[in-house]
């Protein structure tokens, strides 16, 4: 490894930390860490779900205390007790999860995040010259709930910088970013950094952090397996460093496809949520022996196209939807389910599987009319036995079948219902974010998963947000915005800036026609 | 201002909060009644023996203990499974009149024809009566998404008019004397009294049996696995394609049929025919009972005695402590109070705030 501290070593650092523990009962989250953020320097954490990186931020900006290690903010050993303390210093953090209110306008949602009371005209000048200050565009004067996702993390950032940060913790903000929305918030990033703001950037995409970072701080297992200059590294490297092995690559060999298995024609919906979108007639066919993805942000209507397709919601034509040429619109979940529909929802927790139940409970869940319950009785010993098997195969860290599945980390938990799933042996298979929040190592087994049911003729049908993830595993894609779908071509066709584009509601960024599109594969 | 201390959530649900909840609630409880029996200006020692010790220092004693927890455990066992599944039935005091009703007019129209299957007949038809009367906020519930609170819970008072009617007009004894009352029901229309010299009867056996049907049908069948989903995570139960009508018209038919049943074999047993009021609040009670047996078909049976036996302890302080009868009350509702509050101990602890 290099030397990572070329710019900070000389002056004194923003922010030390030295030796940091932290102890949640048996599990060491933090095993005395190591980390100093210079003035100006864009600072990434790199690690893996569970790495320890969430807590170690909630420690810096006051949410929780260490056990024991030593902090310094600017040369001076201080301790951290509340989040308005770690403000009050000058730590500003952008969280994943938003905390906005749906209701409110701009400027009262900045408002209520604010510790100090200011006059709302006062404020409403603020927020426009900070916003136009460092290109992050934002009306305060606008209602929260026709913003897009982008903009509401726009909020979230304008709120931080309101307060002058000189610490800025970004928790994995791309997540739920256009390819253009990304370049725009770096470029904000590496204004903040030029005015001598030192950035935290939470993450475990390899390539914007060597995009973006200047040092890096690898976790691992709650330990620092080491620092890096992330421009100097390749992926490879970086990810060895995280996951503590080689990763292997997913691979797909060119198939034909088979009959369609599932097929959505002038698909319509209106949405339960009034902030929910619409479905404006989709058509798609996903044939066996294929991997369709649909891209989009978040709010585009995979809520309600999942629901449509997977039972949850019934669709007014029966045949909207066709499962393996049977007309299942007014059929409900399970009834699809007999017909070999198989579902990964994106909620693990509470949807995919029930919290306080064993994982043996909840593979009767789903597996119930595939041998778990006989003559209605659930098949215990069975259901145990089924769990198991699931744990074994797709290597699901867990205290065994009678874990709680609120006891696993959402990696596992994924691993599990997925595999869950795959064991029930599907015709068409439906993933949502098949690898969100999902570290590396189990992001690839489960990639690799849905790859093996193609090619062992499934119609898989997977919508995410990552790109790259859909580019890797996708023989077609599709994009979905504002409630409507773009044609699905071949993954070639398309290119990151096309599928950008179309994300935003502008379809003529897609490849004109299907024989362009064959052309071009 | 530095707040003192926090709740914490705990990394796992305590063990032993979850066995500890209920008698340090029971002990609470004691605390409370101590210090509000002092207040009235009774001496508590004495007022405990009166109401703890006393009714139970007889085999008629133990008898009448029996008798009240056996409507008491029918009721909350059947709440029970609705709980557990989310459908929130209070109106088990409604559907246990009506179930009464229904039996009690089985023995008296049919009594002399069924012989010795008027028994049956009677338990039969009660269990439908509280059936048909859970049905209502099931199926308004299904239809028109209505609360099932609010309906379960007016439905109680429709019922007992319905009863005040029948035994004020057309149900009333011609021989009675005027009094609001039916018939009698004929002699082998009433349960037996299972033990010389007290009123037991063999509904205790019914509802000890509905017990381990209750923990079997939640803990084995693929129906009770689905109410359980249901319950702990309804976008689950969604996902996996259980219905959720099918939830809510079993977990109300379930109770109500609980409910029904304990309503007839209390008019078949200790009362003998219909009049005005023929519980005291069993089925509102059997809320308290369901949830101080922590939904747990086990815990209800024990829940059940102790609720019995305020009901009795506060009979023998009105009697001879010239307490009112609104002191059981008051211990039922403060034993509700101290669970709930335990129960957040089990899955939360308190920390001093930090340094």
């Amino acid at each position: 490894m290099s030397d990572a501290f070329g710019v900070a070593a000389q002056a004194v650092p923003r922010l030390a930390l030295h030796g940091i523990t932290k102890r949640y009962g048996k599990l060491v989250a933090n095993d005395h860490i190591d980390l100093s953020v210079g003035a100006g320097e864009i600072h990434a954490l790199l690690g893996e779900n569970g790495a320890g990186k969430s807590t170690l931020m909630k420690i810096v900006y006051g949410v929780t205390s260490p056990d024991a290690g030593r902090i310094e903010w600017e040369g001076e050993a201080i301790s951290i007790a509340s989040p308005a303390q770690a403000r009050k210093l000058g730590i500003g953090m952008v969280f994943q999860h938003f905390s906005l209110f749906e209701t409110l306008t701009v400027a009262e949602n900045i408002a209520l995040g604010l510790d100090e009371r200011e006059p709302a005209p006062q404020l409403a000048a603020r927020i426009r010259e900070v916003s136009v200050r460092y290109g992050l565009p934002i009306d305060p004067a606008q209602l929260l709930h026709g913003m897009s996702v982008g903009e509401r993390q726009r909020v979230e950032i304008v709120r931080c910088l309101l307060q002058s940060p000189r610490l800025l913790i970004m928790d994995e903000p791309t997540s739920v970013l256009t390819p253009q929305a990304v370049r725009v918030l770096f470029e904000t990033l590496r204004r903040l950094a030029g005015e001598g703001v030192s950035i935290l950037y939470i993450s475990h995409k390899l390539d914007e952090i060597r995009e973006l970072c200047d040092t890096a701080t690898i976790l691992r297992g709650g330990k620092v397996t080491g620092n890096a200059v992330p421009r100097t590294e390749s992926n490879a490297s970086l990810a060895k460093l995280m996951v503590g092995g080689e990763l292997g690559e997913c691979r797909l060999t060119p198939r034909v496809p088979g009959e369609v298995r599932l097929a959505l024609a002038g698909l319509f919906s209106e949405p339960e949520d009034p902030f929910g979108s619409p479905l404006h007639g989709i058509d798609l066919d996903v044939r066996g022996g294929e991997i369709v993805g649909i891209a989009g942000v978040s709010g585009n209507g995979q809520r309600e196209l999942l629901a449509a397709i997977s039972g949850e919601a019934r669709t007014a034509a029966a045949g909207a939807v066709r499962l393996c040429g049977i007309a299942a619109g007014r059929l409900s979940a399970r009834a699809r389910r007999r017909l070999g529909l198989c579902f990964v929802p994106e909620e693990r927790l509470g949807r995919g599987a029930v919290p306080a139940m064993t994982l043996a409970d909840n593979s009767v869940l789903t597996g119930g009319d595939f041998g778990l319950v006989r003559h209605g009785i659930v098949q215990t010993r069975a259901a145990r036995e089924f769990a198991r098997a699931t744990i074994r195969r797709f290597a699901v860290k867990c205290g065994g079948d009678a874990a709680l599945a609120a006891s696993l980390s959402g990696g596992n938990l994924q691993k599990f219902i997925v595999g869950r799933e795959i064991r029930l042996q599907p015709k068409v298979m439906l993933v949502a974010q098949p690898t969100w929040g999902v570290d590396v190592g189990a992001a690839l087994v489960i990639r690799q998963a849905l790859i093996d049911l193609r090619d062992a003729g499934v119609a898989v049908l997977v919508l995410s947000e990552e790109l790259d993830e859909l580019f890797a595993i996708s023989d077609r894609i599709a994009v979905i915005a504002g409630g409507r779908l773009t044609a699905a071509l071949p993954s070639a066709a398309w290119s990151a800036e096309r599928v950008g584009l179309a994300m935003t509601g502008v379809f003529e960024a897609a490849p004109a026609s299907a024989g362009e599109a064959h052309a071009v594969a | 201002m530095p707040k003192l201390w926090r709740l914490e959530r705990r990394n796992a649900p305590s063990g032993l909060m979850r066995i500890a909840s209920a008698p340090l609630a029971a002990a609470l409880m004691l605390l409370t009644g101590f210090a509000a029996l002092s207040v009235l200006g009774k001496d508590p020692l004495a007022a405990f023996q009166v109401f703890f010790v006393e009714p139970f220092t007889s085999l008629y004693g133990i008898g009448e203990l029996l008798l009240k927890a056996t409507p008491l455990m029918l009721c909350a066992l059947g709440l029970a499974v609705g709980y557990r599944a989310n459908v929130w039935n209070i109106g088990a005091e409604g559907q246990l009149t009506i179930g009464a009703i229904a039996g009690a007019g089985v023995g008296l129209f049919g009594g002399a024809h069924l012989g010795s299957w008027a028994l049956p007949a009677m338990l039969v038809a009660g269990i439908l009566g509280g059936m048909a009367w859970a049905a209502i906020p099931a199926l308004l519930r299904t239809r028109f998404n209505t609360s099932e609170i609010f309906v379960s819970l007016m439905l109680v008072y429709i019922a007992q008019l319905f009863l005040s009617y029948l035994v004020h007009g057309p149900w009333r004894d011609p021989a009675g004397q005027n009094f609001p009352q039916s018939p009698p029901l004929p002699d082998n229309a009433l349960l037996p009294a299972l033990i010389e010299g007290t009123r037991v009867n063999g509904g205790l056996y019914l509802a000890l049996g509905l017990a381990a049907l209750s923990w079997w049908f939640g803990a084995k069948t693929a129906a009770g696995f689905r109410l359980r989903v249901g319950g702990l995570a309804p976008a689950a139960a969604a996902y996996a394609g259980f219905s959720a009508n099918a939830t809510v018209w079993l977990a109300l038919l379930i109770g109500g049929g609980a409910a029904g049943l304990a309503g007839i074999l209390e008019v078949a047993g200790p009362i003998g025919l219909l009049q005005p009021v023929i519980s005291p609040g069993y089925g509102f009670t059997a809320i308290i009972v369901a949830f101080v047996g922590r939904l747990h078909p086990a815990g209800i049976v024990f829940a059940s005695l102790l609720m019995s036996a305020l009901y009795l302890g506060g009979e023998s302080a009105q009697i001879e402590l010239q307490l009112p009868s609104s002191v059981s009350g008051v211990f039922q509702a403060s034993l509700l109070f101290f669970m709930l509050a335990a129960e957040l101990f089990i899955h939360f602890r308190v920390r001093g705030a930090r340094p």
